[in-house]
């Protein structure tokens, strides 16, 4: 995380200096810090409003239930994730908002489901290194899960497409194929470099 | 499929009908609980201030020096004989930096050669199949404290380049 933040911002001020942009890279800085603040206030209100929601979920035994349809994938996926652990309830609320297409509810479920995860691995050792289930849950997670598309299904109907839902199915695929893809990822390099674990 | 999209629509509201509904039939005090799932919230996103900073002071710097544009203009001639997919790099790059611009370049796109194109399709299919990976990263590792990140990215993009280039495998099967 380190060099790439570092090295998007060196990329940007060198490219920069030999296009000569340098003035549009000294406003960007100045705007995005900007667009981060009110990214932020939006992010305040959302994570709010569905942390809110989740609390109630929770009381009312709804991520039991979530964490006990997800059961088989959440055990296959995350081995070192003892049963009966509340990270597994957040794991599967992400996963479920995330299929349903909930990004602003998955979010708030993702981020709990981090530092749950964090209070399994060893926190005196190693700090800030991430353990072996926080990195394959956010393979998973950045593989994208979303079935419908329904943002894009929008804009291509705005657009004067005839058939709007035509990528409905393909997107299916599509999704499916990275998420396999981010299963082996995570599958295969525990086999390989399983002894290395963290967990 | 306008069945599809009322219940996305209506997917939310059903969702608080039932939590709400059910909590109040169990007793629940769920103003209460809402008040402090709220307030947990709040900590949460005002400790993620910086990190948003953060992330949109380096996409917004990387954007505004030309080196995005240079970079897919650079890999679409690098690829170029691979087929039509110069006009799709670019989306693909950005997509993993800032959704909202690569968004942007999809709406372009679909300006300038529709959206039942072969491109409108594959930027289409490609943007469901992919998620912002530096924004997820950055925001769900700081949630964890976490600034070793290890394999994640690598895993991310293999995830993420396997779906690009289905999407546009698939789209050429759904043009042919």
């Amino acid at each position: 995380m380190n060099y790439l933040w570092g090295g998007m911002i060196l990329l940007g001020v060198v490219y920069g200096a030999i296009s000569g942009n340098l003035q549009e890279v000294t406003e960007a800085a100045i705007s995005s810090a900007q667009e981060g603040v009110s990214l932020c206030i939006t992010m305040v209100a959302v994570l709010a409003f569905w942390s809110g929601i989740m609390e109630i979920a929770q009381k009312i035994g709804l991520l039991k239930k979530m964490e006990q349809i997800m059961e088989p994938v959440i055990s296959f996926l995350f081995p070192q994730v003892p049963k009966g652990h509340p990270a597994r309830g957040h794991i599967a609320t992400n996963m479920i908002a995330n299929i349903f297409g909930l990004g602003s509810a998955a979010t708030p479920a993702g981020l709990s489901a981090m530092e749950e995860l964090k209070t399994l691995s060893d926190p005196e050792d190693r700090p800030a290194i991430a353990s072996d289930a926080m990195c394959d849950f956010l393979i998973i997670n950045i593989s994208s899960l979303q079935l419908i598309p329904v943002n894009i299904i929008a804009y291509r109907s705005q657009y004067g497409s005839a058939n709007p839902s035509a990528i409905v199915g393909p997107a299916i695929v599509a999704t499916l194929i990275s998420t396999v893809a981010a299963v082996l990822f995570i599958k295969i390099r525990r086999i390989f470099f399983g002894k290395r674990n963290i967990l | 499929m306008k069945m599809l999209l009322y219940l996305s629509e209506a997917i939310i509201p059903l969702l608080l009908l039932y939590i709400v509904g059910t909590g109040l039939v169990k007793k629940q005090n769920v103003y209460e609980d809402f008040l402090t799932g709220a307030k947990s919230g709040i900590k949460t996103a005002v400790q993620l201030l910086p990190t948003l900073i953060g992330l949109m002071v380096a996409v917004g710097v990387l954007r505004a020096s030309g080196f995005l544009d240079f970079l897919s203009e650079l890999l679409g001639k690098l690829l170029g004989g691979l087929g039509t997919t110069t006009e799709l790099l670019p989306i693909a790059l950005v997509k993993m930096v800032s959704s909202s611009a690569a968004t942007g370049l999809l709406l372009d796109l679909y300006k300038q050669f529709g959206t039942d194109s072969f491109l409108g399709l594959a930027a289409s299919i490609m943007l469901s199949c992919t998620e912002t990976i530096f924004y997820t990263m950055s925001v769900y590792f700081m949630a964890a404290k976490v600034t070793k990140t290890r394999y994640t990215l690598a895993g991310a993009l293999f995830s993420t380049i396997v779906g690009i280039v289905s999407s546009v495998l698939i789209a050429k099967l759904m043009v042919s």
